[in-house]
């Protein structure tokens, strides 16, 4: 049965649409202004497309440096949030005992905790050894992304055979060649789930950074962004390129994943 | 593989010692520091519950659970009737379906922070030239008192969330069995009377899901506040969590701020149980 098509939801559907882009409307014509311009019209399009604000704002966030800093602490994060989760969802789906079931708990039991709930403590155990830096912070982000991750893992795992393992056992594989040669590649769709949403996540996070990155020159974006914005306060078409420029990296990843993305929010929300 | 052999222990060594030092160290150490004068350096004495006592009585830290939740409230019901107005509409007889499902989740995407900024210019700024030309007196100094700064953040949350509980919706929408919909056309229901005896049924196991996950969202809220309103005027717009981080990073009370942290955690923890009874209760129903 082909679908009639509803004209007056189409249009009521376009209309929210542009709603809903509005605010990046706005942000976008408004970053070519001067201040000047925005104090008259917020509204339309710029007199001139002027790169003066982008230039300025490009400078002031160290862009490049910026931009690798979230990079570099995103993909590591992630990776490692990758291997050590499902290895560990492995272990605990393949050994089926009282223990595996504590375990498993106690990783889902950690998902209850807010981050707001252990910050305190766990920025002064840091501190203390000296681990408040870069990789005091990828350690962390392991930590509190293991747990979605594992159960991500696990119940995808509790659907792949045991037969499987056995038969790869048999033809003399160990553990370690048996789960990365055969189970991890089976395991390709749960991956992008769990990689989606780490990174989602650890792309955007700012306070966790906010309290252990204290260098000057390895602050993530929305770490710069904060102290950017900050100084820009009164001075809206500076920040408004600076956001803009934060935002752009997110666009280009989500015109070429939306489906997986959309797809790995909605597994992860559902499951 | 067994519980005694040394691959299972390997298998989950980095993740039990990342999760043993980042959360449940922490998070007992905290719970053990809430009773004591402890200040970062030092533990300090044992008080007993003499933190606890304290925060029933401090109005600013109670101001900011009442305002969490009256946001929380009234974000819950916005997002869910936006976000499953937006479900039915995307997956309705329209052409645009996927042009439209991308730009509703597109704001989830970008990070809070970001997204306070950005919204911050649309109150401030916008908002006054519109209303200047318009000539509404109400559109002047958003953000400046408590009433647009609360509307501010539920506007902002919606905006946000209603995308991504919009997904949550077509998941359930695009399982349900189409015949079920044809059936009931072609018995003669009205739109509304689909929705309400077949739609409706079949999506309420969605509506837990979406319902708990807006709430543990908007009540742990703390970047959007942080950009938007900073908490102000005059602190009156400050929620849960960033009250407790102003009491421990700015006024320097460590084990009071982690009494707070733990009363927070049981708020959450509650929230969360009652979801997790209420998702089993009805698995039994099915």
């Amino acid at each position: 049965m082909k679908k009639k098509w509803n004209i007056k939801l189409e249009v009521l559907g376009l209309l929210l649409a542009i709603l809903w882009l509005a605010p990046f409307y706005l942000m976008f014509v408004n970053s070519f202004k001067s201040k000047k311009e925005i104090f008259m019209d917020t509204i339309s399009p710029p007199e001139s497309w002027s790169f003066d604000n982008y230039i300025k704002a490009f400078e002031e966030l160290d862009f490049m440096q910026t931009l690798f800093n979230s990079l570099l602490i995103t993909v590591i994060s992630v990776v490692l949030i990758i291997i050590f989760s499902a290895m560990a969802a492995y272990a605990l789906s393949r050994a089926k005992s009282k223990l595996s079931t504590v375990l498993f708990f106690t990783f889902v039991a950690a998902m209850l905790i807010p981050f707001q709930s252990v910050m305190i403590p766990l920025v002064t155990v840091f501190g203390k050894f000296d681990m408040l830096n870069r990789g005091g912070l990828i350690f962390m982000y392991i930590g509190f992304g293991a747990s979605l991750s594992i159960f991500l893992y696990h119940g995808a795992l509790n659907n792949i055979p045991r037969s499987l393992d056995e038969a790869a056992t048999i033809d003399g594989a160990n553990r370690w060649q048996v789960f990365w040669h055969i189970i991890f590649p089976i395991l390709k769709p749960i991956t992008v789930t769990v990689a989606i949403l780490n990174i989602i996540w650890i792309w955007n996070d700012y306070l966790l950074p906010s309290l252990v990155i204290n260098t000057p020159g390895s602050e993530t974006i929305p770490l710069k962004m904060f102290f950017f914005f900050g100084e820009y306060t009164k001075q809206w078409h500076l920040a408004l390129a600076g956001l803009t420029l934060a935002i752009v990296p997110v666009i280009i990843f989500y015109f070429f994943a939306q489906r997986e993305i959309i797809k790995g929010v909605s597994d992860g929300a559902v499951k | 593989m067994r519980t005694k052999d040394l691959s299972y222990w390997l298998f989950l060594a980095p993740v039990l010692l990342a999760l043993t030092l980042v959360v449940i160290v922490p998070m007992l150490l905290g719970v053990y520091y809430s009773f004591t004068t402890w200040n970062g350096i030092n533990t300090g004495e044992f008080v007993g519950f003499q933190n606890y006592i304290d925060l029933f009585h401090d109005q600013r830290f109670l101001d900011s659970l009442w305002f969490t939740t009256k946001f929380s409230v009234v974000s819950v019901i916005l997002i869910n009737v936006i976000g499953l107005s937006l479900a039915l509409l995307v997956t309705g007889r329209v052409r645009s379906s996927k042009l439209l499902r991308t730009t509703f989740f597109m704001p989830n995407l970008i990070g809070g922070l970001i997204l306070g900024f950005i919204w911050q210019f649309i109150f401030i700024k916008v908002f006054a030239s519109v209303g200047e030309i318009i000539g509404m007196e109400s559109l002047q100094g958003w953000l400046s008192t408590t009433d647009t700064g609360f509307w501010g953040l539920v506007i902002l949350m919606s905006w946000q969330m209603a995308g991504y509980i919009m997904v949550i919706y077509i998941a359930y929408l695009e399982g349900m069995p189409k015949e079920l919909l044809e059936a009931s056309e072609i018995d003669g229901a009205s739109s509304f009377q689909r929705f309400r005896f077949v739609i409706f049924p079949l999506v309420a196991p969605a509506f837990t899901v979406s319902m708990f996950l807006t709430l543990s969202n908007t009540f742990k809220l703390y970047d959007q506040n942080l950009s938007l309103t900073g908490g102000g005027p005059y602190n009156s717009t400050e929620m849960v969590a960033m009250e407790i981080f102003k009491t421990a990073f700015m006024q320097n009370a460590f084990a009071y701020a982690q009494a707070k942290a733990v009363i927070f955690f049981i708020i959450v923890a509650i929230i969360a149980l009652v979801q997790v009874y209420l998702n089993k209760r009805k698995e039994v129903e099915m």
